[in-house]
This record gives C-alpha cells, sequence and structure tokens, in this order.
C-alpha cells in the first residue's frame, strides 16, 4: 500500500494502482476518455492531466504509477489549463452536430468540454471528415466524431476477445474500423456503444429515437439468458426505447449479451393483447370471463391426473408459484418446467445451479466445459471466463462439438467419454470448475451425463465445504426460478405431450415443438407472444412480458433479483401471477395471496432464495452425494443447444433486429408462423 | 491490377520467412510481422511487378503468425513503405525534406515528371512503369538530393542525371545505386580532403 495525498486528502491506495485511481479513492474526479477501469491503459486522450508535486510537467494520471508521499494536485491553474488546451485539440476535429448526435446528453465529450473546456473555439479551419464503417445490423457509426480514444479497439480485443477492430492509417489519416468490412462477430458488441464516449459507436435501432432526457429508467433484469443480467429499462410513454446494462459485479460487471440488449422491438410484435378461445377448431377473440369459463369447463371435467401444467423460459417466479398452486389446488400433480428435456435433478439446489457463482469464476484455476457453447448460451458469463483467462494461470477444455469460445480452450472431443480427458488438470487445481451445458443434459443419457459429471467434480476435489466446482449452465432467466419452486414433478413434458393428460396448461412455454402435443389434449397457452405455442393453443389468455411486470427471476446461480415494470401490458394483457389468481377466484379455489407482497412472502416461503434477494446460498459443498442415474452413459457426441443464437426465446422470435442479425451472422432458424 | 484472390509465399520467400522467424522466441512471432510484409512486397515486385501488399497476403502473414488480421492491417497501414495499393515497376521515391529541398530536390521532381510522364505525386505512369511518391528524410542528407528507386538510393542528382537514370529504368536497366557524380559513399566531393597524407 502506498500514502500519498490528492488535493491535501491523504489516501492509501496498492501499490502499482494508478494516479487515477488514487484521485478516485480520494473522491476526486478526473475527466478522461481513454481510460477505462476494466481496459488495459492506452494514455492517449491526455484528458486526465494532474500535477504532481516535483514532476516538471502535468502528467496522464491513468498511466502514472502512485508512489510513497506523492502529492498530486488536481485543480491547479497548470490542470485547469493544461485540460482546456487537451479539449481544444479534441474538439479541433469533432464535428458540432450535437443536435443531431444520439449521444447527446449522455456524452462524456459533451459534459467533459462544458466542464473543463474553454467557452468558446478558436479554431477556424477545416476538420476532418471520415467515412462512416459498417459494422453490423446493431451499431450505427459516425466516425467523424471519433476521438479515437481506442476504447473499442481495446474492448473488442480484451474483454470480447473478437480482435477485428482496428486504428489503421495513421496522423491525421487514422480512423478506427474493421479495415475489411464486416459485420462484429461479437455476441457483446452493444456494450462498444456504451463505452464509446462520444457519438461515434451509437445503437442503431435506438437511432434517432429518444433524448436520454425523456426517458423514464427503470431497474429491471435481463431474462434472456441465464446469467441475470443487471438491466435499466429505459422507456417513453408506452414503449421501450432501449435497454442499458447497470454494474452489478457479482455478475455483469458493466456487461450485456446482444439478445438482451437488443430484442425489444420484439416486444412490441406478435403480441397477446387479448383472450381468444377455439370454437369450432378456429381461434376467436374473447372475453376473460368466456375464457376463464372455457377452461374451468375442462379442468372441472377432467380427472387431476389428467391435468398438466408446464412453466416456460422467461416465466417470473411469482407465475410459476402461482400456476404451481392453481394445480395443486386441483389436486394435479404434473408439473415440468424442462421444456428442453433436461434430465435435471430437482431435489437439490446443488445439483442445477451454478454453485460456483460467476464472480467464482475469477478464483477458479481449472475450467471444464462440458456440452455448453458457452459465448452463445451465455456471453456475460463467457467475457468473465477469458478475463479469468487474461489473468493466466488458468487450464480450459471443453467437451462438445468444436467451437471459438474467444481464448484458447483445450478441445477433448464431442463426447461424454471426453470428460476424462481433463482429469490430470482438475486433480491439480486448488479451486477447479465444472460447468455442465443444461444442452448437454436435453439427450437419452442425460442423467447419466448429470451424474457423470458430478461424480468428475467429486473426484477431482471440486466439492469442499469451501468450494462448489460443480456448475450448471441454464439458458433462460426463468428457468431455476422454476426448479427452485420445485415445478417438476410427476410426468414430464414428453409424456404430457404423449397424450397423458387431457388439459395442459402452458405457462409463457414456448420451447418446444407444438406438434407433438397430443391432438385430444386442451391446451391453454397464458404468455406473452403468439408464437408457435399459441397457434396450438385452444384458450389463449395474454400475460405479460418482463418488462411489464414486477417480478423476481433466478439466475443460474440461484440468485433470486428482483425487476421492476417499466410499462404496462398492451391491451387486455395482465401480469400472470394475477391472471392465475383471477381464475382461481371464479372457480372456487381462491389463492391465498391478493397483492404482490403477499405472493413474495408466499415465495420465500416456498423456496429459501426467494427470502434474501440477490444473494448467494452459502458457498461449498456440504453433501458430496451425487444425482442418480438409472440409465447409462452414451457416447453420442453433444449438441449444442443453440441452433441461432439471435433466435433463441420468443421474444428475439418477434425481433426484426434479431431476425437481420440472424440472416447476416446465420443460423437462421426456420421461423415458424404464428396464426 | 486490382486484389489477387489468392496468395501464397514462393520458395525464395518461404526462405525468407524461415530467416526472420527464427529470430524471435516462441510465442513471440508477432515481432516479425514488419519483415513479413516486406517479404510480401518484394514477392508481389517479383511475381507480377508491382511491389505492393495485397489484403490477401496480410492474412496469410496474419495467419503463419498466429496474430488477428487486424493487427497486420493497422501495422501496414501505419508505414509509408508498404504499399497498400498496385504501383508501377518502379517505385520513384523523391526526399522533399529540407536538405534535399535546398540542394535541388525541386528538379528531381520535376525531371521524374517529365521523364516518366508523371502529373504529380501519388501518379502512375500510363505505362505502368513509374509511381511517385514524396517521402520524408531519407537519411541521406549528405548526398542529397536522393531519389529512392524502389530498395535504391541515387544521390547527388541534378534534372539531368534523373532523366538519364530514368531513361534507363525504362529501357530495362538497374543503373548501379549511390552518387550519380561518382563520390565515394558519402566522402567529400572531389575525393578527400584530410588525412591524405600516406593514402598513396
Amino acid at each position: 500500500m502506498a500514502k500519498l495525498s490528492v488535493d491535501g486528502i491523504e489516501v492509501e491506495v496498492p501499490n502499482g494502482a494508478s494516479v487515477i485511481q488514487a484521485c478516485e479513492a480520494a473522491g476526486i474526479e478526473i475527466p478522461r476518455f481513454c481510460y477505462h477501469e476494466r481496459l488495459s491503459v492506452a494514455g492517449n486522450c491526455r484528458m486526465c492531466l494532474v500535477e504532481v508535486e516535483k514532476a516538471p510537467k502535468p502528467v496522464a494520471s491513468c498511466a502514472y504509477p502512485v508512489a510513497e508521499g506523492m502529492k498530486v494536485f488536481t485543480d491547479t491553474p497548470m490542470v485547469r489549463n493544461a485540460r482546456r488546451g487537451v479539449m481544444e485539440f479534441l474538439l479541433i476535429n469533432h464535428p458540432l452536430d450535437c443536435p443531431i448526435c444520439d449521444q447527446g446528453g449522455e456524452c462524456d465529450l459533451q459534459d467533459q468540454a462544458v466542464g473543463y473546456g474553454m467557452d468558446r473555439s478558436r479554431y477556424a479551419e477545416e476538420k476532418r471528415v471520415v467515412k462512416d464503417k459498417y459494422v453490423g445490423p446493431l451499431i450505427k457509426t459516425i466516425m467523424t466524431r471519433c476521438i479515437q480514444c481506442t476504447r473499442c479497439v481495446r474492448f473488442a480485443a480484451e474483454v470480447a476477445g473478437t480482435p477485428e477492430l482496428g486504428a489503421t492509417n495513421r496522423g491525421e489519416n487514422l480512423e478506427i474500423g474493421t479495415y475489411v468490412e464486416k459485420a462484429l462477430t461479437s455476441e457483446l458488441s452493444g456494450n462498444l456503444i456504451d463505452i464509446c464516449p462520444v457519438g461515434a459507436l451509437t445503437s442503431r435501432p435506438y437511432a434517432y429515437a429518444a433524448r436520454p432526457w425523456e426517458l423514464r429508467k427503470t431497474d429491471s433484469i435481463d431474462v434472456q439468458d441465464a446469467t441475470g443480467t443487471a438491466t435499466r429499462v429505459d422507456t417513453r410513454g408506452p414503449e421501450v426505447m432501449r435497454i442499458l446494462p447497470r454494474v452489478n459485479e457479482a455478475v455483469n460487471e458493466e456487461w450485456m449479451a446482444d439478445r438482451g440488449r437488443f430484442s425489444f422491438d420484439g416486444l412490441k410484435r406478435k403480441r397477446l393483447d387479448r383472450p381468444w378461445v377455439r370454437r369450432r377448431g378456429k381461434l376467436a377473440p374473447a372475453t376473460w370471463p368466456e375464457a376463464f369459463a372455457a377452461i374451468a369447463a375442462k379442468l372441472d371435467a377432467t380427472a387431476p391426473e389428467r391435468i398438466g401444467a408446464v412453466s416456460g423460459d422467461l416465466v417470473d417466479a411469482e407465475s410459476t408459484l402461482a400456476l404451481r398452486d392453481l394445480m395443486r389446488s386441483y389436486g394435479a400433480v404434473n408439473l415440468d418446467c424442462r421444456q428442453d428435456g433436461a434430465a435435471i435433478d430437482a431435489t437439490r439446489g446443488d445439483y442445477f445451479r451454478f454453485n460456483s457463482g460467476i464472480a467464482g469464476i475469477d478464483e477458479a484455476d481449472a475450467i471444464l466445459l462440458i456440452g455448453t457453447d458457452l459465448r452463445r448460451e451465455a456471453p456475460v458469463i463467457n467475457a468473465r471466463v477469458r478475463k479469468r483467462w487474461t489473468h493466466g494461470g488458468v487450464a480450459i477444455a471443453y467437451v462438445g462439438p468444436t467451437t471459438d469460445l474467444t481464448y484458447p480452450a483445450q478441445h477433448l472431443g464431442d463426447g461424454p467419454s471426453a470428460m476424462q480427458g481433463f482429469t490430470e488438470a482438475l486433480d491439480a487445481a486448488k479451486r477447479p470448475m465444472i460447468i455442465l451445458g443444461r444442452g448437454a443434459l436435453a439427450r437419452a443419457d442425460g442423467a447419466a451425463v448429470l451424474a457423470a459429471a458430478w461424480k468428475l467434480a467429486q473426484d477431482s476435489g471440486a466439492l469442499t465445504p469451501e468450494w462448489h466446482g460443480f456448475n450448471l449452465l441454464h439458458l433462460f432467466g426463468g428457468q431455476v426460478g422454476a426448479l427452485e419452486l420445485g415445478f417438476v414433478q410427476g410426468k414430464t413434458l414428453g409424456a404430457m405431450m404423449g397424450g397423458e393428460v387431457d388439459a395442459l396448461w402452458l405457462l409463457g412455454a414456448d420451447g418446444f415443438d407444438p406438434a407433438r402435443i397430443g391432438a385430444e389434449t386442451f391446451v391453454i397457452y397464458q404468455g406473452h407472444h403468439g408464437d408457435r405455442a399459441a397457434a396450438r393453443a385452444d384458450v389463449i389468455l395474454p400475460g405479460a412480458a418482463y418488462t411489464e411486470k414486477d417480478a423476481t427471476y433466478v439466475n443460474t446461480e440461484g440468485r433470486a433479483q428482483r425487476a421492476f415494470r417499466a410499462i404496462h401490458p398492451p391491451g387486455e394483457a395482465r401480469e400472470d401471477w394475477r391472471i392465475l389468481r383471477a381464475y382461481s377466484e371464479g372457480v372456487g379455489k381462491t389463492l391465498p395471496y391478493d397483492t404482490i407482497d403477499a405472493v413474495r412472502a408466499a415465495l420465500a416461503a416456498a423456496a429459501p432464495c426467494f427470502g434474501a434477494i440477490d444473494m448467494l446460498a452459502a458457498p461449498g459443498c456440504t453433501d458430496t452425494a451425487g444425482p442418480m442415474a438409472e440409465v447409462p452413459l452414451g457416447e453420442a457426441a453433444f449438441i449444442y443447444p443453440l441452433t441461432s443464437y439471435h433466435l433463441a426465446d420468443q421474444i428475439a422470435r418477434a425481433s426484426d433486429v434479431m431476425a437481420e442479425c440472424a440472416s447476416i451472422y446465420g443460423g437462421a432458424a426456420p421461423r415458424l408462423a404464428a396464426e | 491490377m486490382s486484389e489477387p484472390d489468392h496468395f501464397a509465399f514462393d520458395e525464395a520467400s518461404e526462405a525468407e520467412v524461415r530467416k526472420f522467424l527464427a529470430r524471435y522466441p516462441d510465442g513471440k512471432q508477432a515481432s516479425a510481422v514488419i519483415p513479413l510484409l516486406y517479404v510480401v512486397q518484394h514477392q508481389m515486385g517479383r511475381s507480377t511487378g508491382s511491389a505492393w501488399v495485397p489484403r490477401v497476403a496480410m492474412d496469410v502473414v496474419a495467419a503463419r503468425l498466429g496474430m488477428p488480421p487486424i493487427r497486420v492491417y493497422e501495422v501496414a497501414t501505419f508505414y509509408f513503405m508498404f504499399n497498400m495499393k498496385p504501383i508501377g515497376r518502379y517505385h520513384l521515391q523523391v526526399c522533399g525534406t529540407t536538405p534535399c529541398w535546398l540542394r535541388g530536390s525541386d528538379d528531381v521532381l520535376r525531371a521524374c515528371k517529365d521523364a516518366g510522364h508523371l502529373k504529380g505525386y501519388g501518379d502512375t505512369s500510363p505505362d505502368g512503369l513509374f509511381t511517385l511518391t514524396e517521402v520524408e528524410c531519407l537519411g541521406g542528407c549528405v548526398n542529397a538530393p536522393i531519389l529512392a528507386v524502389d530498395d535504391d538510393y541515387h544521390e547527388d542528382l541534378t534534372y539531368e542525371t534523373t532523366v538519364a537514370l530514368i531513361e534507363k529504368l525504362r529501357r530495362g536497366e538497374r543503373p548501379a545505386p549511390g552518387s550519380a557524380i561518382g563520390r565515394q559513399t558519402s566522402a567529400p566531393i572531389g575525393g578527400p580532403l584530410t588525412l591524405t597524407e600516406g593514402a598513396e
């Protein structure tokens, strides 16, 4: 630790810290453009100049290491003058187009020009103009505005692991771009918009849509993958204008995956905004009482063991609980939340959680990925693994078809038997981590894969009272909540679809081919998008998407997080737990909660994670007994579950932006037409 | 001539590449990017008569050195010595920095334009023989003015000697590089002035 003073304030910072970090520790704001705490130091914008005692010139505080007894001054005439000068240089080639710039109002350059720059320009010569670059359907570039801080270049190379951006040519002609025109291949590309301090890289879907001061900001959680990324939903009136990440060091740091960020236009399209009832083979608009009556008539006439319920991938815990309780009041015992047929053992929490925690990746020294294409299934978690790799001292390997994870990883093989090829590294590691993809369980020998992965963790010493190295990676934000609530009971979805039930209640369950549902089965679809399953339904109940309800989601770690309502659901659509509560009253099986607080009290009583919002279960493994498998381990190669990253869920499938991405990046799945 | 769709090191280049790669320890092969780009440019000059670096060749260099292609593009576009566009058979590089300028680089430039049928800097002659480029100090100020033809320095030029040089090039000759007035390296014009005793 080094002690120094910043403007007379004594601070103590670790050796090797930079002066800018010391200034931050002292609570003093230093203007900066190129410096970013999660990227390497470039030191090329020169905005962070400060005065250091005995130094003859102003020093760039981001690149200047602290020393014991150093005296730093950040508000002297020399510093002010230096900043004014730097700002004047930065503005020489920066266009004064703030009124038509999408960054306006949240622009570092604009803010700092006001805060630290001169009050007038002395520059009368020509400004340089740079041709705009095409970097894909998500990012709009206006390269004349670029101040060449190279944050985007460093982000692409260091965090995203897709070194496709660079600074070509030099001096006056220096340009940021891909040189060869191409769409960036990162699933984290949206973060370039956030880290760009000016309006050079802006959001294409949000272009010219709104000003930041017009937007109402609501904290939310990204449910479109299982990371549980903290987000902020920006709305204007009844419309979601954009979605941005929030900082959560334990989960997403400050990054966000593209699907969650850019598929918000899917929230406006193909929505279910009124109840529908199938009459004489055709879906017809109906009122809520008519829809409820149609359901009640069917359920009352069906034996409880012939009723089934399926909870979907994006469903909040409140709604899942309400459906579970409703089904129990009918005496129905067939509940399933595993639409992919994954052989998940829900009897114990650590059988299906990401037990090491996402932050635990930082401590791991050997990581084995089994049957998971981590880069597409959880881009933010993959970036965390990449960050761990950049720090060195970690062995990484994967089992499954060949894939590019953005960091070097040993490819052990395609099938389950290859799992054993990494035992040496796992045994040698102090904190071995096994990340099992949910997709690896969605096969005939899934239970055996789960048992084998657990056994591997156990044998390699990954299960200790201090460290839990067994991790299951889920795909969507609603999957773990349902497992925590025990929404796995009685017949499986496969059996239910095979004609073993007469009535099937699908709560946002749209992750399978509805043609597999038996022709005689009465299907209730409750959800927000008119996608594949809604077309098969006999009754449709319009629900709310995740931006439209106060809801709790559990991420793959088992971390319960709250999302808040940003807008109202469209038309007659309602929050899902309220629909179930209303229905239950109509059929005389009133659910025992009237308010969201009462539902949450019931949630907390049902599973401990809901009583500790944003907390994880105690680390470590106290019981190393593994899940049981009745099937033998097969030889078949793993298949990654997401055929298309951009069209993986129903919101994304309704999104034009995601459809364009899918057509550009390939892997476009045939879209099933809804009625 | 446009962007070729294929590039591979030929046998002579391959020997050069191996020589350069051997200079750097394992894992630091990216250090060889500048020598390898030169190898590419020389091979293009040999095989097509236009010494430039096409994009496919930069991709080959990137793959060979295990670095992302963009990092090679950055290096190649940063240095003026790498021609990112096809050029003429002879690359006439006129030094216009102060010592050469004082010693008559304007005459050299005029001679290049006249004899090479060039409109100005950046131009390639209609017959595809010459490309004219202005370069910064070549470091040969003592023998200014200088015209670099590809990798060869021609020194102590005047309008007439430059024209003669270009005419020779047009005929396919390769005049010996060095001083056009026959001085030994950068010794004084007319022979040594000091340490003359005992030189016989």
